[in-house]
């Protein structure tokens, strides 16, 4: 009697042992999957004034009119039911557009089969960079389909309203090479105008951290596309 | 002779052998792989961090003929910069190259050494007194 209620008692110790120790095993052992985040986060600025308590959302992207590399006017509609990419450059920048443009490149590549992925390239020194200036710029790159990936021109306010939009900033500057300052930054854009990702188009570990991040954004879009058409 | 000043002799010296050794390394680590550095520095986001270039943009140093047909001409270019059209390996280039009046002429030396002798380029290196003559011909010789 007395030994079996010890018996079980020791059952039971071990037993809630072997459990905590299973309990805390997942947390010793390092899942990168499960540092993942299964959503992207929604990020930008927020200018206008909150309509209600609970409205914290930022800004969408504003509505915009631009000219690409085939003299096509392309707008938010362009994108509709796609995701985009954005970046800040000029056809005749020395410092960072090479780097910035060649990690482009290579997000392009990455996601080329893909047509729901578009990117979008403004030129922030419209004076110079002419349509024919872009197209070339576009097909020394290797670009051959403009709606693919547009390098677009608009007048300089509505470009650096757009780069402070899209979280790059840019703007003249006398004193630096080429005439321009501006961020290498990438924005990730969803099909609701909404930020999803900033990433450094210098840093290569920030670029791939974009290469993985898209794909969750592409599975969500995928999800809301067949609750919408249930 | 005392042990304590064996020892403090024997210590004196060490201390002697690390200074050199120290006073020495010094002497190499500063310069050494200056071209690589330089390169990295101020060439690398144009012309890639292996000398690939860009697509048709802008072209690859990186096994180029155009390294060694213009040995002549290349201080000059990195001084000055260019602007035009230009044909490496076959494929014609049209961008703005900027120029770097930050360098030195030694420092141009051992860029363009790193590039004449790396990436399968396996050209006659510049020494700085010929680098600085080349230099002469833009007014780009700082004598330096």
């Amino acid at each position: 009697m007395n030994t079996s209620f010890l018996r079980s008692a020791g059952h039971l110790l071990l037993a809630s042992v072997l459990f905590s120790a299973t309990a805390a095993l997942p947390a010793c052992t390092t899942n990168p999957e499960a540092d993942k985040p299964e959503r992207l986060s929604i990020i930008g600025i927020k200018h206008s004034a909150p309509r209600t308590p609970a409205d914290t959302l930022p800004d969408p992207v504003p509505s915009f009119r631009l000219t690409n590399q085939e003299g096509k006017t392309i707008t938010n509609q362009t994108f509709a039911g796609k995701v985009y990419i954005t970046d800040f450059f000029f056809a005749t920048c020395p410092s960072i557009c090479p780097k910035m443009q060649s990690e482009m490149l290579r997000v392009y590549k990455q996601f080329e089969g893909n047509p729901n992925v578009l990117f979008l390239s403004h030129t922030i020194d419209p004076a110079h960079d002419s349509i024919p200036v872009l197209r070339d710029y576009a097909e020394r790159l290797g670009i051959k389909d403009a709606s693919r990936w547009h390098f677009a021109t608009a007048p300089h306010d509505t470009v650096f309203a757009l780069a402070h939009a899209y979280m790059a900033s840019a703007q003249v500057d006398k004193k630096v090479a080429g005439g321009f300052a501006h961020s290498g930054a990438f924005a990730l854009i969803d099909s609701h105008r909404r930020i999803r990702g900033v990433y450094d188009g210098m840093e290569k570990s920030e670029v791939d951290r974009l290469i993985q991040e898209l794909p969750l954004l592409l599975k969500e879009e995928q999800e809301e596309q067949k609750v919408a058409t249930r | 002779m005392s042990r304590t000043g064996l020892f403090s002799r024997a210590g004196l010296a060490v201390a002697g052998c690390v200074t050199l050794l120290l006073g020495l390394s010094g002497c190499f680590t500063e310069r050494q792989n200056e071209g690589a550095k330089l390169y990295a520095t101020h060439c690398a986001s144009c012309h890639g961090d292996q000398g690939q270039g860009l697509e048709r943009l802008i072209p690859a140093v990186a096994k180029t003929d155009y390294i060694a047909l213009h040995r002549a001409e290349l201080p000059c270019i990195v001084r000055k910069g260019m602007k035009g059209p230009l044909t490496v390996n076959g494929i014609a280039y049209n961008q703005v190259m900027p120029g770097h009046e930050d360098l030195t002429d030694s420092q141009i030396t051992n860029l363009l050494n790193f590039l004449q002798t790396n990436w399968g380029n396996t050209n006659q290196p510049y020494t700085i007194r010929e680098a600085s003559e080349l230099l002469g011909r833009c007014n780009g010789s700082d004598g330096q």
